[in-house]
């Protein structure tokens, strides 16, 4: 690892463990290219054969070691796509950590667009975060376009921690997973968009097994002008359970769309969707000022607590 | 020392819920605040913690005019007010509140003195989110919590028995009497619990909004209590106590 540049650096610090280096396997792509890559012996990482991106390995039985895959695009007039694809052993138990940085202080946009799929085995459990986000003071946009192709065999668990938090002027997330028998998705997405930053965060799952399950819960705040577009599908083929939750934050001029849906294609799907979007309670900001804090604090601490 | 003077207070446009009430409760007195529903006591009680302004009289703290103060100074002040429908919060966990509430960080031993105040155990609650998931019971203790958790001069608790069982109750109540025996402030109470009742050193008889009776416990509870009993007579006059 001898080629990242300092912003580089500073991105992975940000959306990723990194503190001056990584431990375990780990892949670092900066402005489309490998700035340093490493395999374990157990989690093999290789280049795809068929197009930009890698190949990941985890040997069935693999526990408690991490992978880290993250990008960095460090100036503007950069647009890359790279395909992950993630392979996870039977009985594996690892995490995933696929942060995402952009940065650009130029005129042109810089836009990562990583694509991951998982084919997770029987019985294994992932954990996988990724972090996204913006920096720079250029006029060229900050985009991040992340999509994320799940398949759970048999009683396997994927547990999937998202957050964008701020800097990224338009994203487009999307994520599909289908669940065989047992397996279990919770998805945990946090989102900050301010100015006029535009999101859309598209869920759609299938639970094709019996006794499948998926826990989507997704928490936002906008503000300034930005707008967030919140759209969730769970397929219930099966014998199954299904719950997806949409909060949202409004302030100033922000605004959100929820479009939740639910297919119920057997009699045993149970499906639940939930959304609230509005702005800060009255009460809420009131309890807290009670508590000595002013209405700036209170409205930050509350929505420090509600994205963390 | 808290004094109120001439208090009014109504909402825009409409009657006057607040009326002239006037009433001192002393430093290291437990007082409690009681009358019929609708009677304009948790009215007061937004109004001393300045989640209402008065339309008219003053509200001393300590001899300081804390009338023109809003919530937040007055909070910095030293008042303490416990919400009778707790509010929740979806994503701030206990600690994070009792930590707002203390204006520190909280160790374990200390979190667990508090919430023990409230009968809760710390390992089960500091990590729970202010969300849907506590009952109506829990989140009221919690609330009860965030305000022993500060140093204050004035701990307002409004209803706090609302909600909470029996068992949890009768800790509550030797919390109050602890806190009264060991209170630098003043302690007022909204409730209408005998129990509450009978362990203040003053009650203040609150109904349509004006103070119908105040003054030591010993001389105000057997009127308040014979007035009771003549309410739940079929021929009986009513609950004004006058």
């Amino acid at each position: 690892m001898s080629e990242l540049n300092q912003i580089t650096e500073n991105l992975l610090r940000m959306v990723s463990d990194f503190d001056g280096a990584f431990s375990g396997a780990y892949n670092i792509r900066q402005d489309g290219e490998c700035a340093g890559r490493k395999s374990s012996a157990n989690i093999r990482l290789e280049n795809k054969t068929d197009g930009p991106g890698l190949v990941i390995q985890v040997l069935p039985g693999t526990k408690g070691e991490t992978v880290y895959i993250p990008a960095c695009v460090t100036h503007s007039n950069v647009d890359d796509l790279v395909y992950n694809d993630f392979f996870i052993g039977e009985g594996a138990d690892v995490v995933v950590v696929a942060g995402c940085g952009v940065h650009s202080d130029g005129e042109e946009e810089a836009r990562h667009n990583g694509i991951h799929r998982f084919f997770v085995g029987r019985g294994a459990h992932v954990v996988y975060r990724e972090k996204h986000l913006g920096t720079g003071s250029g006029k060229g946009a900050r985009r991040i376009d992340p999509v994320t192709d799940i398949t759970l065999a048999e009683d396997a668990t994927l547990e999937m921690d998202t957050v964008q938090l701020g800097g990224v002027d338009t994203t487009a997330r999307k994520t599909t997973a289908t669940l065989a028998a047992r397996a279990k998705l919770i998805v945990r997405e946090r989102l900050l968009t301010e100015e006029s930053q535009q999101a859309e965060s598209d869920f759609t799952v299938t639970l094709t097994g019996e006794d499948s399950g998926v826990d989507l819960i997704s928490r936002s705040v906008a503000k300034g002008h930005s707008r967030q577009v919140f759209r969730s599908n769970l397929r219930g083929l099966a014998r199954c359970t299904g719950h997806s939750e949409c909060d949202a934050i409004l302030a100033d001029e922000g605004s959100v769309l929820a479009l939740p849906g639910l297919e119920a294609c057997s009699l045993d799907a149970a499906l639940i969707h939930e959304a609230a979007i509005g702005k800060i309670a009255g009460e809420q900001l009131l309890k807290l000022r009670t508590l000595g804090l002013t209405e700036q604090e209170a409205e930050e601490k509350i929505v420090a607590g509600f994205l963390k | 020392m808290l004094t109120l003077k001439g208090i009014a207070w109504g909402l825009p446009g409409g009657e006057e819920i607040i009326k002239d009430v006037s009433f001192t409760a002393s430093t290291g007195k437990l007082v409690v605040v009681t009358g019929p529903n609708g009677g304009g006591k948790t009215s007061l009680a937004k109004l001393i913690a300045g989640l209402e302004t008065p339309s008219a009289g003053q509200i001393l703290l300590d001899g300081e005019d804390i009338t023109p103060l809003d919530v937040t100074a007055r909070a910095k002040r030293g008042v303490g007010y416990a919400f009778q429908q707790p509010v929740r919060f979806k994503g701030l966990t206990v600690r994070d509140l009792l930590e707002l509430a203390a204006g520190r960080p909280m160790d374990e031993a200390a979190l667990c003195t508090v919430l023990g105040k409230v009968g809760l155990c710390a390992n089960e609650y500091i990590d729970r989110e202010l969300n849907a998931s506590l009952s109506g019971g829990e989140i009221k203790r919690i609330e009860i919590a965030s305000v022993l958790a500060r140093k204050t001069k004035l701990a307002i608790f409004d209803e706090p028995e609302a909600g909470i069982d029996l068992w949890s109750f009768a800790r509550l109540v030797e919390t109050f009497e602890e806190l009264r025996s060991s209170a630098e402030g003043t302690l007022m109470i909204i409730s209408h619990q005998e129990r509450i009742l009978a362990i203040a050193d003053e009650i203040v008889v609150i109904a349509d909004g004006r103070v119908r009776a105040a003054g030591p416990r010993e001389e105000i509870l057997p009127t308040l209590l014979g007035d009771e009993r003549a309410a739940r007579c079929p021929l009986g006059k009513g609950s004004a106590v006058v």
